[in-house]
């Protein structure tokens, strides 16, 4: 639901940074490192990259940092202390895509049902997001398949798309962005009558989601598929890493001497130790089984379990792929199967 | 936080270590915190993620009855890095554990019932956690039978309780080492589980199984439960899978859309049949 539009100026964005800072939050924002482009902290606008489709990571790392602490602990001679992590600091992340906005509530989806994850709850919970919608798509691209699109509002707090002008139509969607605004409600004018469409890329529709979701239980039992979707696949698992709504994790210790760190770490279930038991037993010991279980989980498990696609179609699985794997193509495959 | 950090373990002192096989040990763990024991409260089939500070977690089925509240117990053999670590510990040192997780034994609705338990190995542990739980509540139970098979003689865990149990009248018990793995003072069967439950022919009706072993030992079982008249429904079994958070979030144990520490670990053999085979 929209609140209220505003335009922003093209050079406002500098003094909502300041503002925001000013405010005490972290702003993450794009920054390029060589050809890859990853949400790190920003000082100044200046330092955000000018011109990508999609960062090389998802802004997951925000709310599900790639690696962190769920506590730490000292041993003091027999005695154990447990300290738990302090509350996270507010951030903004500037420059997302709608589709990686999307990927939030899949994350929650997880680490809210039962048990409830209160480092997750928290950072997410400090955590705001300007969205910038996409002007631009590749053949990568297809969050209109999975139920997205490029001026998607889910999971922004603002969303700002890019007009004529240079200056970003801005959509405040949320009472957190409504407080955003509220910091600096000089940046804010008053929006032009513009419809924020014609500037939004487009994304054709590449396969029909209804049927790749039904026809995928019985595909299920389908080795041939399965195997020969998979005979590039490396098991690196940069699929996972790169994937907004990836959410499975690794619990590790790290400890020097008398003290030490429990930490969660991303894992992937295409890595064949996922599921290796103590034993030497596997129950996924092949790879085609291993991408079954990705494709299955994200478009069928999650989907029956947390009435959530485990997947926002931003493509970076596929242009990551260092075996030049699809999932769309795949994922096609599937559902136009007869 | 304003919430618990639910992967905070609670801190437990290994009040006993029993050692039960070459390379099986038992631990039985007290609350460091008093108020912790208090409120905690399990039911059988249910388990935990044990830590050692330092070396990480790893997964075990509580092996003492929810009967005898204060403390629980760990019964695991030394395979991997945690519990590598688990059997380097000594008595009144503290380890972590996290729990109860998972789904329970159906003793509720078990009253009146003959019950059957058919355990190989080192995976004794989460069926004499009921065991224990029935001979406890024994009047609610009609006939208990327990039939329990190792390699050898050595590898049997719980060799006191298994002559406790013998020495009871009120349930009956039969003990089998594999063909070879016998001492020569061995006054058990000497043969394989699935074998021995075939010669013992227990009555299927009113009568629950609970099944738990080694995969061949449960492949091997399952068919002669079937030729003697229990039924998918009345067969009951406890899963492993790898797990790391245990509380459905990580991914690691699933199997199809299920979580093995969520949906788990106990199923009948009748669910067992639905699930893809991926444990």
């Amino acid at each position: 639901m929209i609140i209220e539009k505003k335009l922003l100026k093209q050079d406002s964005v500098e003094k909502l940074f300041a503002k925001l800072k000013a405010d005490g939050r972290r702003i993450l924002a794009p920054k390029a490192q060589g050809d890859e482009i990853f949400f790190e902290q920003v000082a100044s606008a200046s330092e955000m990259a000018k011109d990508y489709i999609q960062t090389t990571l998802s802004p997951k790392g925000a709310v599900f940092p790639r690696v962190e602490a769920l506590f730490r602990y000292q041993m003091e001679g027999k005695d154990v202390k447990i300290e738990n992590n302090s509350e996270p600091q507010p951030t903004v992340i500037f420059g997302l895509r709608p589709c990686d906005a999307a990927s939030f509530a899949i994350l929650n989806s997880v680490f809210s049902w039962d048990y409830q994850d209160s480092q997750f709850k928290s950072r997410l919970a400090q955590t705001a997001a300007i969205t910038v919608s996409c002007s631009r798509a590749d053949e990568y691209c297809f969050c209109t398949s999975v139920g997205g699109s490029p001026g998607d509002t889910k999971g922004s707090d603002i969303l700002l798309t890019r007009i004529g002008s240079g200056d970003y139509l801005a959509e405040i969607l949320t009472e957190k962005g409504k407080a955003m605004v509220t910091l600096a409600p000089e940046l804010f004018a008053e929006a032009p009558s513009e419809d924020k469409e014609k500037y939004l890329a487009k994304v054709p529709v590449k396969f029909d989601l209804k049927k790749l979701t039904e026809k995928l239980p019985e595909a299920f039992n389908n080795n041939e598929l399965w195997m020969e979707q998979s005979l590039r696949c490396l098991g690196c698992g940069a699929c996972a890493f790169v994937c907004p709504a990836c959410v499975c994790f690794d619990i590790q210790d790290e400890s020097k001497r008398e003290s030490g760190v429990r930490l969660r770490c991303w894992d992937s279930c295409g890595f064949s130790l996922f599921t290796a038991h103590t034993s030497g037993h596997n129950p996924r010991p092949v790879q085609s089984q291993r991408w079954r279980q990705r494709v299955m989980h994200k478009f069928s498990y999650f989907n029956d379990r947390q009435k959530y696609l485990g997947c926002v179609g931003c493509g970076r699985c596929s242009r990551k792929c260092p075996a030049d794997m699809n999932l769309l193509e795949h994922l096609k495959a599937i559902a136009e199967a007869r | 936080m304003s919430e618990p950090n639910i992967y905070q373990p609670f801190l437990m002192r290994i009040d006993k270590i029993t050692e039960e096989a070459p390379l099986v040990k038992t631990f039985k763990l007290v609350f460091v915190n008093d108020e912790e024991g208090k409120k905690f409260q399990f039911k059988a089939g249910q388990f935990g993620e044990y830590s050692v500070f330092g070396e990480g977690e790893c997964t075990l089925c509580i092996a003492s009855p929810p009967t005898r509240p204060g403390y629980i117990e760990c019964t695991f053999r030394q395979a991997g890095r945690v519990t590598g670590a688990l059997a380097g510990k000594e008595e009144g040192e503290i380890i972590g554990f996290r729990g109860p997780y998972g789904n329970t034994f159906p003793l509720e609705q078990w009253q009146g019932k003959n019950l059957l338990f058919i355990a190989g190995g080192i995976a004794l542990p989460p069926l004499r956690c009921v065991i224990w739980n029935a001979l406890d509540l024994r009047d609610r139970f009609k006939e208990i039978t327990v039939i329990y098979g190792a390699r050898s003689v050595a590898d049997l865990v719980y060799k006191q309780e298994l002559e406790e149990w013998a020495k009871r009248g009120d349930l009956k018990i039969l003990t089998t080492v594999d063909p070879g793995g016998e001492t020569p003072d061995w006054k058990g069967e000497i043969g394989f589980v699935p074998a021995v439950l075939e010669k013992a022919d227990p009555i299927c009706e009113n009568t629950v199984a609970l099944v738990c072993g080694p995969p061949i030992m449960i492949k091997l079982t399952l068919p002669v439960l079937a030729k003697l008249g229990f039924s998918p429904e009345n067969t009951f079994t406890t899963l492993e899978n790898r797990m790391k958070c245990g509380i459905g979030k990580c991914g690691h144990c699933m199997v199809g859309k299920y979580f093995v520490c969520k949906d788990g670990p106990v199923f009948t053999l009748a669910q067992l049949n639905q699930l893809p085979p991926e444990y």
